[in-house]
């Protein structure tokens, strides 16, 4: 655990949360990047003329605030991120083209998510040509190597029992409803449990903004996140 | 901190042998017994979870003087104008008949530890095998002088919620153009540590409405009190040149009233005022004292299972307990409750036994959608409930997380009422 959180601060740029370690992260080859974005294309437009489509125009993405290209209808959750002040950096940004879910739980953008950690290296050097202000791009090699094992299909393996579940769902219950109503406080009943495992987990490595999650979430095992995973499914 | 299950469950083994008492009085139809005193946050909390999680395997009564509930937390918006007095209004029926808890509106007034027995003012008695006292505040006698409870229809302290604040509202609406209202805030610990605070901003925001001259004076004995940048900030932002805030340094500490001549007292200074609401100091509900489990103002108790330090068969909960570094709040009581149903369950059924965790938050209203909060997590440690991690809103946010913030807090109400009431 704590050569988990020196290696946090010690690199200047985040690590892409539950991916492969920072060894591999080299500077992205935008070149590259332009072919893999093709997957995108579908949905998203770069560059001059470019224009909201299915997704917002990705123009100027790097530091902007999450939700706030003009005259994009974005989804609830998304504006919800945004008002809990997301902002789209490269730590960030990495996150959530590795599975959405992970930064925005409910988030229109129907995307599996790419998983190798050098292919979003390059998509972002790509994305970043049309950013004016690259300032948060990391420009030198990270002086971490560390030695992370791969935690995602660990975590994600992990089967919660929903008993357990159930009594540690006491302290979410107070604001988050087993109804499943939905005003002001997210609904958390009937997720698929990957994708609520996700969430706290963006949470607790404090990558999701949020202080009264990062705060609740902080505290979790990964058999306790896992448990109450278990649980919400069930309601 | 990481602990597994077995960690667990071996760790609590000890408390667990102390937590079983000798015998188990059956009631008459062989379920343990559990009597609640007090039906707010932390009360109501508790005979809900004891009922569900036993289900039914417990006996649980609820004895609650009103039959209509006001919660004190939100009381402050209606008083601002944001909602109306039905929002804040919570009836005992749904815990009657979905939860089959006898809910008793009367008031307890004697406890007989030995014969564990519960007297009423009605001239009832109720056995039990555990005892959970959640009574909320008292005030103390004297603590401002010139005030007492018969002053209380010129002067309202209105924190209790239900008809005083009705009548704050009320007499807020009636002042004079550019009259004064006037606040008496308590010396900590209290009940609701932002509480006077957010009441000021919803008197600021219905004056500014209504009656744009008039000014707000706080007479403070504290030197600092929760969120206090923020409210500051929020004060300048919204309601600028309205609102004085008189600290000890100015006399704020030493304070009297006359409610005939409707006058405050700061230091000497005297001012005719319009509204005067007197928040007295506060000791834990007078039931406590009767039940003898008082150390001082408060009830001391085992965080770990909120049991009394001087009776292990009787638990306390939310503002009457000494509740380590928790704030006396309705979020605290709520989930102070919990730990406290978990503990009695395993008591008396042997259901299992996790350790304790509470959490608290507390959001203000500084204006309709500019809405702040401050909040923490806990553990029980040998010693108290202590705090492990905490954040606070910041100064500067801007206007989309506060009304982010501000709406969270109706999410919350929502959630926090259906878990108290059913």
């Amino acid at each position: 655990m704590d050569k988990r959180k020196i290696a946090r601060f010690a690199s200047a740029c985040a690590v892409a949360l539950l991916a492969t370690p920072l060894a591999a992260h080299e500077h992205g080859d935008p070149e590259r990047g332009a072919e893999l974005f093709k997957a995108c294309k579908a949905c998203h437009q770069v560059g001059e003329g470019a224009k909201n489509r299915v997704g917002p125009v990705l123009n100027g993405i790097f530091g902007r605030p999450a939700g706030a290209v003009e005259g994009f209808r974005y989804s609830r959750a998304m504006n919800r991120m945004a008002a809990d002040g997301l902002v789209w950096t490269w730590d960030t940004l990495d996150a959530f083209v590795e599975n959405p879910k992970q930064m925005v739980s409910r988030t229109k953008m129907s995307y599996r998510g790419m998983k190798d950690a050098q292919d979003r290296a390059d998509l972002l050097a790509f994305l970043r040509l049309f950013s004016d202000n690259p300032a948060d791009i990391p420009e030198a090699e990270p002086t971490d190597t560390s030695n992370l094992p791969n935690l995602a299909p660990e975590i994600l393996a992990l089967v919660g029992d929903p008993a357990y579940g159930e009594y540690l769902a006491s302290e979410c219950t107070t604001c988050h409803k087993v109804d499943g109503s939905d005003d002001g406080i997210p609904s958390i009943t009937g997720w698929p449990t990957e994708d609520f495992v996700l969430a706290l987990h963006a949470y607790k490595q404090k990558l999701r903004p949020h202080p009264v999650m990062q705060m609740m979430a902080g505290r979790l095992s990964d058999e306790e996140i896992a448990a109450l995973a278990a649980y919400f499914n069930g309601l | 901190m990481k602990m597994n299950r077995r960690g667990f469950i071996g760790a609590t083994a000890g408390v667990t042998a102390a937590l079983t008492a000798p015998m188990v009085r059956a009631s008459g139809d062989g379920r343990p017994r559990v009597v609640v005193i007090g039906g707010g946050a932390g009360g109501a909390t508790v005979a809900r979870y004891l009922a569900k999680d036993s289900k039914g395997e417990i006996d649980v009564t609820l004895i609650e003087p009103t039959r209509t509930y006001y919660t004190c937390f939100f009381s402050n918006l209606y008083l601002g104008g944001l909602i109306g007095l039905e929002k804040i209004a919570h009836s005992y029926g749904t815990l009657a008949a979905e939860y089959g808890i006898n809910v008793v509106h009367d008031w307890a007034t004697g406890i007989d530890r030995d014969a564990r027995k519960v007297t009423t003012a009605g001239g009832y008695s109720f056995d039990y095998d555990r005892l959970v006292l959640s009574p909320g505040i008292d005030f103390i006698d004297g603590a401002v002088p010139g005030w007492d409870v018969n002053a209380q229809n010129e002067m309202p302290h209105a924190y209790k919620a239900g008809s005083q604040t009705e009548l704050l509202r009320a007499q807020v609406m009636a002042m004079p153009q550019g009259g004064t209202y006037a606040m008496v805030a308590p010396p900590n610990p209290y009940r609701c540590p932002p509480g006077p605070y957010e009441r000021v901003s919803m008197v600021a925001r219905i004056l500014k409405q209504t009656n744009p001259t008039a000014k707000i004076i706080i007479a403070d004995p504290k030197p600092k009190f929760s969120k206090m940048a923020l409210f500051q900030e929020g004060w300048t932002n919204h309601y600028d040149g309205m609102i004085e805030w008189v600290g000890p340094d100015f006399g704020g500490d030493k304070v009297s009233v006359d409610p005939d001549a409707m006058t405050l007292d700061i230091d000497g200074e005297v001012t005719k005022v319009d509204v005067c609401n007197v928040i007295p100091a506060m000791k834990a509900g007078r039931i406590c004292e009767i039940a003898g489990i008082n150390d001082g103002n408060w009830a001391p108790v085992h965080g770990k299972t909120m049991q009394s330090k001087m009776d292990e068969n009787i638990h306390v909960l939310g503002d009457a307990c000494a509740q380590g570094d928790m704030p006396k709040s309705g979020f605290s009581a709520n989930s102070q409750a919990k730990v406290c149903a978990m503990a009695v369950r395993s008591a008396l059924t042997g259901s299992n036994l996790f350790p304790a965790k509470f959490s608290n938050t507390c959001w203000s209203s500084l204006d309709e959608n500019d809405g702040v909060k401050v909040g923490a997590t806990y553990e029980a440690t040998d010693e108290k409930i202590a705090k492990v991690d905490g954040f606070i809103s910041k100064t500067g946010e801007d206007a989309a997380l506060r009304k982010a913030t501000y709406e969270e807090s109706f999410g919350w109400y929502a959630g926090i009422t259906s878990d108290m009431f059913g």
